[in-house]
């Protein structure tokens, strides 16, 4: 069990990341603020906390894996490798820019510290499952995590590789599903329901939990408990708002794929002082 | 000039469509409000489906509805609709010659800040080399909507790639479009530029420089990639001996390779080919990335002096 001030010291952590979300985006003027958001608290869990990781060595064949399968959240990925070393935290303004290694989309070829290059949805759960056979061929014991999307796991793919991994007993995934309600054309159960999500994780084979995703102590709880399990890939669904944290974007579709205006910068960092 | 995004052109064209014949179906793939199907939605609610973030399914789907009956368009980004669902589009709809229309926007790098994930510069090619399927490509919103409304009218399948940005409105309401025959837009008889979309409009500009410095330069607008208008091909091939082929898309497979193999096999002459030379595209925004991808009027001018010397040299 983490103690009360690991949980507050992730907790800020967090609070941190979703400031640079919001100058981020604000400063590239384009980007997705609200899907990175709903996430940072499941981040901040991961690269402070539980990922094994070398920022020095970003190449470092026992490093634990994190996937972005939802690459569109591309900024609370950026500003955790930012806090983590992997680039100066003054390269996070240069995000969306010509030239810049912070592309719209996580481009692994150029930024280090980005396992996997993602952004087209329903790709990235397929590269986890690659990486941890890996690790398996290899006699490495890292682990690999990745972050799925609501309206992402309508793509067909998704649905093959949580197959894939049950097969091939895949305990070394660990997948967060980000269940934020909303997609670009609305609410996921109005545009394409994926429900009941744990219902269908736990048919495929999964072993399943449902959190509350911005409760810090349940993160660390959920990620202590997948990592026990054995013979089975692991989803945690974690229940989360889309937008977190910036009250005018909360639960707002139209604030999946728009940027902050400076005055709303203005308001939105105030709120996450 | 005015200026209207040709995704525009067709969520307006879409709707004429929808009042117009009661067979006309829509299906996106969670980017309606991207790719302008959103108002067909709202006026036609049962005609209109959401597949959600499922573009192989959005095409296979489509497939039985053509198989059916129906007239279904299908919108996605340019890089989902022929890249993650090319194997349904191939083996679904242009194996059997359904009556499949993709109507694809967000193309090319004017993409832009979004990156190189999401910037198709393969989907001519990629559509192109599918037997019995008619691949559009227009140049602004009048020929967008007339490409849409002959899509609607022709049995198969057709393919019609669309833009993010606004570009200027070249041609006139009265637009003589017919499928497969290239526009002439200006006459030359030292070179000839074949451009398609957004390219078309800087050939005229690159046209018009050049003939301040006495070169005469042909401009076909090339709304038409498959099937080709071998004839004004071969007729600027004789006549000028000197092409340059434009396109917001790979020089490989696409107007450039159509054009090139088409003059290869009847009569060659130098073919040079302006577009992405074999790279992916980046972030950016569009007009930086036009520039750092050649695709400027300046750059055709260049390519038509280079080719001109090509041309001198044989
Ligand atoms: C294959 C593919 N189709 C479409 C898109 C465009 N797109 C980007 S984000 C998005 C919605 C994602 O919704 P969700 O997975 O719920 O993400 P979140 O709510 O966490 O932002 C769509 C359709 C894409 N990036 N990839
Ligand atoms: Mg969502």
């Amino acid at each position: 069990m983490a103690t009360q001030e690991e949980i507050t010291r992730l907790e800020e952590k967090a609070r941190q990341l979703r400031r640079h979300i919001i100058r981020m985006t604000g400063a590239a003027g384009s980007g997705h603020p609200g899907g990175s958001l709903s996430a940072a608290d499941i981040v901040a869990a991961l690269y402070f906390h539980f990922l094994c990781l070398d920022p020095a060595r970003p190449d470092w064949p026992d490093r634990d894996r994190f996937v972005l399968s939802k690459g569109h959240a591309a900024p609370v990925l950026y500003a955790a490798l930012a806090e983590r070393g992997y680039f100066p935290v003054d390269e996070l303004l240069t995000l969306r820019r010509l030239g810049s290694r912070l592309q719209g989309h996580p481009d692994m070829k150029h930024l280090p510290g980005v396992e996997m290059s993602t952004g087209s949805l329903g790709q990235g759960l397929a590269a986890a499952n690659g990486m941890a056979l890996a690790g398996r061929l290899d006699g490495r014991d890292y682990r690999v995590y990745a972050l799925l999307g609501d309206g992402e796991i309508q793509e067909g793919m998704i649905w093959e590789a949580a197959m894939a991994a049950a097969h091939y007993k895949l305990d070394h995934v660990t997948a967060f599903l980000d269940h934020n309600g909303f997609q670009i054309d609305g609410p996921t159960r109005q545009v394409m329901s994926p429900e009941p999500v744990a219902d269908k994780w736990r048919a495929f084979g999964w072993d399943v939990q449902v959190i509350d995703g911005h409760d810090m102590a349940a993160i660390l709880q959920a990620v202590e408990k997948a990592r026990a399990v054995t013979g089975r890939p692991q989803m945690i669904v974690a229940e989360t708002v889309k937008g977190k944290g910036c009250s005018f974007m909360e639960n707002q579709v139209g604030w999946h794929g728009v940027a902050p205006k400076p005055d709303e910068v203005e308001r939105a960092l105030a709120e996450l002082a | 000039m005015k200026k209207v995004a040709t995704r525009e052109a067709y969520g307006e064209a879409l709707l004429e469509l929808g009042r117009e014949n009661p067979d006309v179906v829509v299906l996106d793939a969670d980017l309606a409000k991207s790719t302008k199907t959103f108002d067909f939605g709202k006026h036609f609610p049962e005609r209109f489906f959401d597949m959600g973030i499922a573009e192989q399914n959005m095409i296979g789907t489509a497939a039985g509805l053509a198989a059916a009956g129906k007239i279904p368009f299908c919108s996605s980004f340019a890089i989902f609709a022929t890249g993650r669902a090319f194997e349904q589009v191939r083996n679904s709809v242009a194996y059997p010659h359904l009556n499949v229309k993709i109507a694809a926007s967000h193309a090319g790098v004017t993409v832009g800040e979004d990156g190189g994930s999401h910037q198709s510069v393969e989907d001519i090619a990629l559509m192109r080399v599918l037997p019995g399927m008619t691949v559009f490509v227009p140049a602004d919103a009048v020929e967008t909507r007339a490409a849409v409304r002959a899509a609607a009218g022709m049995n198969g399948p057709v393919y019609i790639r669309l833009g993010r940005p606004g570009v200027p409105v070249l041609h006139e309401q009265s637009l003589d479009f017919k499928p497969g025959r290239a526009i002439k837009l200006r006459d030359g008889g030292d070179a000839a530029i074949f451009a398609t979309g957004i390219m078309v409009s800087m050939a005229l500009e690159a046209a018009e420089i050049l003939t301040g410095e006495g070169i005469g330069v042909r401009v076909l607008d090339m709304h038409t990639i498959k099937p080709l208008d071998e004839a004004a091909v071969l007729q600027a091939a004789k006549e000028t001996g000197a092409i340059v082929t434009a396109e917001e898309h790979s020089i490989i497979g696409g107007l450039g390779g159509a054009v090139a193999e088409t003059v290869c096999a009847s009569h060659p002459v130098p073919v040079y080919r302006v577009g992405l030379s074999d790279v992916f595209g980046e972030s950016g925004k569009p007009a930086e990335l036009l520039e750092r991808f050649g695709l400027t009027p300046a750059r055709l001018v260049t390519a038509v002096q280079e080719v001109l010397k090509q041309k001198a040299a044989l």
